[in-house]
């Protein structure tokens, strides 16, 4: 079982562990990680799973597909490692990812 | 009176009485299915549209009406049907308008609410940084400092109507913010906000005629283009036309009047029926739900989350329309390339299949943001976070005052098939 790391806005660090094929979203809101809202309920529509990944792990996570771009295209706080967490399945080569949470939601 | 009462309110010996349609009058269930009409803009205004929904839901989840005052159109009714409507712009564009009824072609706006990328992309990315989170926290005294002094002004001990007195109020003083605009014209926002799409032909509504709106918007046009002469040459401010006037892709927009003032709209629109029904909406919910304002008293932190439950509960918006740009299937449903597509969000916010007991108003309701009021996808909302700030500022402060915002009378619900809200809602309030 992967274990993922969020970092939130205060600086706080939740270990937690996921299931491989849910996303890194269902992981954060399955332990409670504050900071991801996950309005959608994970249909790559509302982008309040937003995350910045650490950059070491970009090439491992990958880079967001159409849809995914266009949503998170309308964030201004958008940075080059920024994903929606429910579009980034769990798997085992995640494990010991980092991801930051961001202050806000959009 | 087909109005249903709340227990223990009386009616108001002036209430309004209103020419309801056939079918508001009617048991849901003697429609047959191919006629019923949620168009119908009277059903909005009785509150009567609730048993159409479910039958649509239902029986007919994607359904056609093939003959209605807005012409053929197809009514979208679940939230996952909706959901997919919604995330899949280049299928279901968002072009020409986004209203049931069409837009005059001799006077049509242009904005990015109604256009799809890369248009949109380019025009809300110049303005969507006024509400992005970061200002937002630098607005928040602001807000509060306002919302008392309203509270602080109602007159203790009279009824009055809360939608002028403190939902009109308080969203039209944030839009003049938001606009820089001459603070004590700032009710020449209300009005054009509501004349913009008070017409017959594009919400059902009583409003105003054709010929009313062309002309007040021609003002709205002026006013606002007077204020842009003003700015242009002046360095750049956080306001709204500043930041279109210095857009690299809006910095011309004064000179197509029809975008200029379309996009104006939007933003005035947006920020406007929005919040203020979804204010007005708050204090019915409480008062038909006198359990949920006990809790409310009890654990005030349970306020944003009973704000995304206001907004649920009200779906100040009703619809958004788009039209196919390509056959389709939705449903089970064969869809042409044209035919106009209704997502129904106040259907869908009532949907059992995607929320728990969606009838009732539960303000520690788990997972209370999951609704469809914001839209989802590219046109989401881009107010969102303002408007759940304004509204837990109000609640914030409201409970701090009073013990009770006592609704004594039948609240008065518009007329249009778009906007779903309140003309007046009678209180007293009770100070704690």
């Amino acid at each position: 079982m992967p274990t993922i790391t969020f970092i939130t806005h205060d600086g706080a660090e939740h270990e937690v562990d996921a299931d491989n094929g849910a996303s890194v979203m269902n992981a954060a809101i399955d332990n409670l990680v504050p900071g991801i809202d996950a309005d959608c309920g994970g249909e790559c529509s509302c982008a309040t799973c937003h995350v910045y990944v650490n950059d070491a792990w970009m090439p491992v996570v990958g880079s967001p597909a159409d849809r995914e771009e266009e949503m998170l295209d309308l964030n201004p706080e958008r940075e080059s490692n920024s994903r929606l967490s429910c579009q980034i399945p769990v798997r085992d080569e995640l494990d010991g990812l980092v991801v930051r949470v961001p202050e806000f939601q959009m | 009176m087909l109005l249903p009462q709340f227990p223990g309110i009386q009616l108001m010996s002036e209430a309004v009485s209103v020419e309801l349609s056939a079918q508001a009058q009617a048991n849901p269930q003697d429609i047959p299915l191919d006629q019923i009409d949620v168009s119908d803009p009277t059903l909005y205004e009785s509150d009567r549209h609730w048993g159409y929904f479910e039958r649509l839901r239902n029986e007919a989840p994607v359904h056609y009406l093939k003959d209605s005052a807005f012409g053929p159109f197809w009514s979208v009714s679940r939230f996952a049907d909706i959901q997919y409507v919604d995330k899949h712009h280049e299928i279901f564009s968002s072009e020409p308008t986004i209203l049931l009824g069409d837009q005059p072609e001799d006077f049509t706006f242009v904005n990015f609410i109604q256009s799809d990328p890369p248009i949109h992309d380019e025009q809300r990315r110049a303005v969507q940084g006024v509400v992005a989170p970061r200002n937002l926290a630098e607005m928040q005294p602001l807000i509060r400092q306002r919302v008392a002094t309203i509270l602080d002004e109602l007159p203790v001990g009279e009824t009055f109507n809360w939608v002028d007195r403190v939902s009109i109020e308080l969203t039209t003083q944030m839009l003049a913010t938001l606009f820089d605009f001459p603070f004590e014209d700032r009710r020449l926002l209300t009005h054009w906000s509501d004349v913009a799409i008070a017409t017959p032909e594009l919400t059902g509504s009583d409003g105003v005629t054709e010929e009313e709106r062309r002309q007040e918007m021609g003002v709205c046009l002026d006013y606002f283009t007077r204020l842009w002469r003003e700015r242009e040459h002046q360095d750049p401010k956080f306001d709204l036309i500043s930041m279109l006037i210095h857009g690299d892709s809006t910095k011309d927009i004064v000179n197509k009047p029809m975008e200029f003032l379309g996009n104006l709209l939007l933003l005035i629109i947006g920020g406007n029926d929005t919040t203020r029904n979804s204010i007005s909406g708050g204090v019915v919910a409480l008062n038909q739900n006198p359990d949920q304002y006990q809790k409310l008293r009890d654990d005030l932190g349970l306020i944003p989350n009973m704000v995304s439950e206001i907004i649920r509960w009200q779906t100040p918006l009703s619809h958004m329309r788009r039209t196919v740009k390509a056959d389709t299937e939705l449903g089970g449903q064969q869809i042409k390339k044209g035919d106009k597509v209704v997502m129904w969000y106040v259907s869908g916010n009532r949907d059992p299949e995607a929320i728990d007991r969606p009838d009732e108003f539960i303000i520690d309701r788990p997972n209370a943001r999951h609704h469809l009021s914001f839209g989802f996808g590219i046109h989401r909302c881009m107010g969102n976070r303002l408007a759940e700030m304004q509204l837990r500022i109000v609640w914030e402060e409201i409970t701090s005052r009073f013990r009770t915002v006592e609704l004594v009378g039948e609240p008065v619900r518009v007329r249009s098939n778009f906007v779903r809200g309140y003309s007046d809602v009678p209180v007293r309030v009770h100070p704690r």
